[in-house]
């Protein structure tokens, strides 16, 4: 067992964003709280590092490091660099907001980029051990982030729910996959497919019934009905920047590891899962777009839109073919980007002392703010799924192959409950567009995070005018990363 | 005679585990997570995995669980209160717990789901537990164990933002503001106007003298 043997530069951008997180975690001690603008900066320049290190080391194959733990392929690699690209979001977006709520501290840069390692484990491992560490690096960095402002009593009752909650998650997930090693002697994902797949291998019953238990543990992850229930509250009571967190870069992650999960080691069971998850979906879209109509709270009609979309999410991966899971990926990395723009017009308009979380203080936002407003604008059309942004070609491509399935119900089904949901996206823009003012409120926000948010709102209309792109990429990486 | 100490040492597991949820006082809940530690402990040590079972008593029961007792008694939190809920929703988490129950064993004890060739391999002699564990962590689990390394740093940073305040009413002194005092920092030169000898009858209240 030497260095090379380990094959350890495969992993390089989470080894340099571990060191790179640990220095900022050093040097922020040294900065007082007037000049901690550096710990951003540098936050800043570890995720470009990151990305680019990832962008430079994408190649068209599989590269195992660390003994089979880890593994490089394209999958990975471009999930990665949308995470990469989602945190940076956040911290360009929630830096004013931080700063206003007391919350611009070394721990927020910090937890946020060890967030990210979580998450880029969560899509490079391929042992069962390495994928839940990664999703507990994942999970304890967001449960103390939705805790940051100590003082907010909303925001220590939804750390407490999303504690107690993903605990029990994180259990359901840890007994699944016991069960699945006890039946076929493995952790590894490649080893625990071929076992199921040969006949006389591995026990199938006992398989199946760990397979419940994590789909249980993906499902309470992802948000999906019924495991939805602390989404709403951890959604309203989380500062936004980081409710934006948890709403954007951490469905890539959970994308990429049900990927691992499901159509990687338990590739022999794929009828078995697409039952349970037929209903996972069926219930998340017809609960998430239907509650969301009844919320008077931006942040909380998010929550629901995020269940809803999450629904769309699993009918694209239900598929179980490689259109369906390029479908879902597209999916997932477009939802990224369009929540996070979504969080970030609310961060522009919340200010000291004022939260801009209510519906009602988004009326005549078109009379104050014109450019934001039609930034919004592009937002809701987006997730709503309107014609020519990118939220549409999204759906399309998951109905595609859902109908490619011949499971032609459930493609109606989710166009109706889409239009079910194209109401409360609407409303909003209903509010800014014909209602009046209520007052002119001012904007937050530097100009540098005025411009990334115009230029991410505008990546929606312009991947949705060339979405092929974007999803011919996405369709390579997953061909050459899943041997279907 | 492993089965049957297995036997006997699962029911108080599950026993204990159960009183853990249902002990009114909490100083006895954390003395009964004590106990069944002490008895999965036990079944590893039935399946020759020395080295955990004695760590799990060590870090576990003498570490973790004596901090946890002493939170327990430091808060004073009434834990009734808290519990208030508990017996109503019992009926209907039963119920549940009960089917989910039902359906695990039906399910674990179908033949099929039986594991040929699970028994335990006698390990050949002079095998060291403590030796073949250092080893297959630092080749085979290299990953997972510095990224275990990572969470326990994270819970680290993460306990400290959530729980350290400066206090306001500290009297403490800084030594290198001690040394760096100027005399501008300490001394204030205030100019006044003179003024008339004040008259015995008039004492003037006078609020400017003092700066």
């Amino acid at each position: 067992m030497t260095w090379t043997s380990l094959n350890a530069w495969v992993a390089a951008p989470e080894i340099f964003l571990f060191c790179a997180t640990c220095v900022i975690l050093l040097l922020d001690l040294f900065v007082s709280d007037a000049k901690r603008g550096i710990t951003h900066a540098l936050a800043l320049i570890a995720l470009v590092v990151t990305g680019v290190l990832l962008v430079y080391g994408y190649s068209p194959a599989q590269q195992f490091g660390f003994s089979h733990m880890f593994i490089a392929d394209p999958l990975a690699t471009l999930a990665k660099v949308g995470m990469v690209i989602g945190v940076a979001l956040v911290l360009i977006y929630g830096r004013s907001y931080a700063i206003d709520r007391g919350i611009f501290k070394g721990e927020l840069y910090s937890l946020a980029l060890f967030s990210l390692l979580g998450m880029m484990v969560m899509a490079s491992a391929i042992n069962m051990l390495t994928l839940y560490i990664g999703l507990e690096l994942l999970s304890l960095s967001l449960y103390a982030l939705v805790a940051l402002r100590r003082d907010s009593v909303e925001s220590t009752e939804a750390a407490m729910k999303y504690f107690v909650l993903g605990a029990l998650a994180s259990g359901m997930l840890l007994y699944g996959m016991s069960m699945v090693y006890g039946a076929t002697g493995s952790l590894n994902v490649f080893e625990i497919s071929q076992k199921l797949l040969i006949d006389h291998e591995g026990n199938k019953l006992l398989a199946v019934f760990g397979l419940v238990f994590i789909v249980t543990g993906i499902g309470f992850k992802l948000g999906a009905v019924p495991f939805h229930m602390w989404v709403p509250d951890v959604y309203q009571g989380a500062p936004t920047p980081i409710t934006q967190l948890i709403g954007s870069a951490p469905k890539l992650a959970a994308f990429a590891f049900t990927i691992r999960l499901l159509a990687q080691a338990l590739e022999g069971f794929t009828p078995e899962w697409r039952q349970m998850l037929v209903v996972l979906a069926v219930l998340s879209l017809a609960i998430g777009n239907l509650t969301a109509i009844a919320q008077t709270n931006i942040k909380r009609m998010f929550a629901y839109s995020t269940i809803s979309h999450m629904g769309f999410l699993l009918l694209g991966i239900l598929v179980g073919s490689a259109v369906g899971y390029a479908a879902a990926f597209f999916y997932a990395v477009t939802y990224m980007l369009t929540a996070a723009a979504g969080f970030g017009v609310v961060m522009l308009l919340a200010r000291q002392g004022f939260e801009a979380d209510r519906l009602d203080d988004y009326k005549g936002l078109a009379r104050n703010h014109p450019w934001f407003a039609g930034m919004l604008l592009m937002v809701m059309f987006s997730m709503a799924g309107v014609p020519v942004f990118v939220g549409f070609f999204a759906k399309l491509a998951v109905l595609k192959a859902v109908i490619n399935l011949g499971m032609v119900w459930l493609a109606v089904f989710a166009v109706a409950m889409s239009l079910v949901g194209a109401f409360y996206y609407l409303r909003v823009v209903k509010l800014m567009y014909f209602d009046e003012p209520e007052s002119s409120g001012a904007l937050s926000g530097s100009l540098f995070s005025r411009v990334v948010l115009s230029l991410n709102c505008l990546a929606l209309l312009f991947i949705g005018l060339y979405p092929n792109g974007l999803l011919s990429l996405l369709t390579d990486a997953v061909v050459f990363s899943l041997p279907l | 005679m492993t089965e049957v100490l297995f036997y006997v040492f699962a029911t108080v597991l599950l026993l204990a585990g159960l009183l853990v949820i249902t002990a009114k006082n909490p100083v006895h809940a954390a003395l009964y997570l004590v106990l069944s530690f002490f008895t999965a402990a036990m079944l590893w040590m039935l399946m020759k995995a020395e080295f955990l079972a004695v760590s799990l008593v060590v870090v576990y029961v003498g570490a973790v669980m004596v901090l946890f007792l002493f939170v327990v008694m430091m808060l004073d939190i009434n834990f009734e209160e808290l519990r208030k809920g508990f017996w109503k929703f019992v009926p209907l988490a039963a119920l549940v717990a009960a089917i989910m129950a039902a359906e695990m064993v039906a399910i674990l004890l179908h033949p099929a789901a039986q594991i040929p060739g699970a028994q335990l391999v006698e390990p050949p002699p002079g095998y060291s537990n403590v030796h073949e564990l250092g080893r297959e962590i630092y080749t085979t689990y290299f990953l997972p164990f510095q990224l275990a390394a990572a969470l326990l740093l994270v819970g680290m940073v993460a306990a400290i933002a959530l729980t350290l305040r400066k206090r306001k009413n500290s009297k403490y002194l800084n030594p290198a503001d001690q040394i760096k005092v100027k005399r501008d920092d300490r001394v204030r030169m205030v100019k006044m106007s003179t003024e008339a000898k004040p008259t015995f009858e008039q004492p003037k209240a006078d609020g400017e003298s003092q700066s």
